[in-house]
């Protein structure tokens, strides 16, 4: 471990939050840039998005049902347990974490290609702040994230439901009477102000990992990891600290 | 025309550039060449803005861009095109996109007029029937010559061409070759060329730069660098078995009988 190094690193890192909101692009081609990368970044990824959440909400309920023996305990708790889980974890920051590796990656890796083929230097030649070029439309676009973790909130819990029900686990009535016990509408607000915090590292991380690499295809390869393993830690890192000052 | 004083760049303790002054030429084909690690591109990247040299001044036409505020260097970038290695050509753009870009990003004419000036770029560098394609799916001279078109589409007072026929085949390198220069005369640009191909040196090669170890070791025309008595130069020209071949016959054809 070297500080000197990770000092350099974060240090470049807020070089480039400048660069980014500086010498701002032309709004036509801005406008048209934001929408690709809302398409590519966000719609894109509802399909995966989906089909985990609604497996893992299904998986959570099971599993909350096949812990529960104590006939002492409602049989509701499925339904309340499944809503906590999905709002308060899984959905922003287990979600954002399965995002890192795939947005991320895709961040990483283009941004990266471009630096090794020169076409950034081509941006930079032609007198293009290749920063905002490039990393502002992903800020923006990764802004509609929470859109994606209410959707993925919706179907976990659906996916709970369809297996707390079908499954045999749980009533239909439990679960929805589970859902609706003690609902705190701050646990929401908490979900989607975490949300846009992981939004803001999905987008500026990755880029950073890519901009800044040096060498051929090789180091792409290795600024993907590093992406994923940057990203992934500073989620962590920043849902613990938003948990501390939001809920505690 | 560009004029270089005195250029120092190092990275970390190494000295790439050790004090280049030379000129360069409007309306001429400008080369800069030496082997290997010698610091061409350094020196190319230097020129146009992309690494700042720690000693030295480079001016356009007479102004040193070290004395330029950020609009007037922005003005400059407008002004300079340039082709790279690889082409450097936009993957996530067709062919049409790319030459237009530049134009889109600094012009707020409609689509149509711009379509009518990329059509007209595209026609210049001999290139029908392939707007739509991405550059994936045509060949690497072709990718060159969307690079010249776009490096030309803003009408650049500079141009500047990093190996512009490293990877083509020796016919196609010549009509790149032939292009740059046919385009450089045209237009009265200051074209500076970034290459190590002995046969761009014979074509096109106005004013030649040497460079070795980051010093600018000669400087002269084609016709006068196969007549140097410099070592370093002769070494280098004379490295392939052909040019060695054709030096033998001059030498033989020059000997008193």
């Amino acid at each position: 471990m070297n500080p000197k190094k990770y000092l350099a690193d974060i240090g470049s890192y807020f070089i480039m939050l400048r660069g980014v909101f500086s010498r701002p692009t032309k709004a036509s081609v801005l406008r048209d840039l934001i929408l690709k990368e809302v398409d590519e970044l966000v719609i894109n990824s509802l399909g995966i998005v989906g089909f985990i959440s609604f497996f893992v909400g299904g998986v959570v309920a099971i599993q909350t049902a096949l812990n529960i023996s104590n006939p002492l305990i409602p049989a509701y708790l499925v339904g309340f347990a499944t809503r906590q889980s999905i709002i308060l974890e899984f959905s922003p920051t287990f979600m954002a974490i399965i995002m890192a590796g795939k947005v991320g990656s895709a961040i990483t890796s283009s941004i990266g290609s471009m630096r090794v083929t020169e076409q950034i230097d081509a941006l930079e030649v032609m007198g293009i702040n290749s920063l905002n070029y490039l990393v502002f439309p992903k800020i923006i676009a990764l802004m509609f994230f929470p859109l994606v973790i209410g959707i993925s909130m919706f179907i976990g819990i659906v996916g709970g439901w369809v297996a707390g029900v079908y499954g045999g686990f749980s009533t239909s009535d439990a679960f929805i009477q589970g859902l609706q016990s003690d609902f705190t509408p701050f646990h929401v607000t908490y979900a989607f102000i975490k949300t846009f915090v992981f939004s803001f590292i999905l987008a500026t991380v990755p880029s950073w990992q890519g901009y800044f690499m040096k060498g051929g295809a090789l180091e792409v390869g290795k600024a993907n990891t590093n992406s994923f393993v940057w990203t992934s830690v500073l989620i962590i890192l920043m849902n613990y600290l938003i948990t501390q000052m939001l809920l505690s | 025309m560009i004029r270089v004083e005195g250029l120092h760049k190092s990275f970390g303790s190494e000295e790439i550039l050790k004090g280049i002054s030379t000129t360069f030429e409007q309306g001429k084909t400008n080369l800069i060449i030496g082997s290997s690690g010698s610091g061409k591109t350094v020196f190319l990247k230097c020129l146009l803005g992309l690494f700042t040299p720690e000693k030295g001044k480079i001016f356009f036409q007479d102004k040193a861009i070290q004395d330029m505020n950020d609009d007037e260097k922005r003005d400059l970038r407008e002004d300079i095109g340039m082709v790279f290695q690889g082409s450097a050509l936009f993957d996530s753009m067709t062919v049409e996109e790319n030459v237009m870009f530049p134009l889109r990003m600094f012009s707020n004419k409609k689509k149509d007029e711009l379509l009518d000036r990329v059509n007209t770029v595209l026609a210049r560098v001999n290139l029908e029937n392939v707007n739509k394609k991405f550059p994936s799916e045509i060949s690497g001279g072709m990718q060159k010559r969307v690079a010249i078109a776009r490096a030309i589409v803003n009408n650049p007072k500079y141009l500047f061409c990093d190996e512009p026929n490293s990877g083509l085949d020796p016919r196609t390198s010549i009509l790149i070759d032939n292009l740059i220069q046919e385009i450089t005369r045209e237009f009265n640009i200051t074209t500076v060329i970034n290459s190590h191909d002995m046969n761009s040196v014979m074509e096109i090669g106005e004013k030649i730069c040497f460079l070795q170890f980051g010093n600018l070791v000669w400087q002269g025309s084609n016709n006068e660098i196969f007549k140097t008595d410099n070592k370093d130069v002769t070494n280098f020209v004379y490295s392939s078995n052909l040019f060695k071949k054709i030096r033998e016959v001059q030498l033989k054809e020059n000997a008193p009988r």
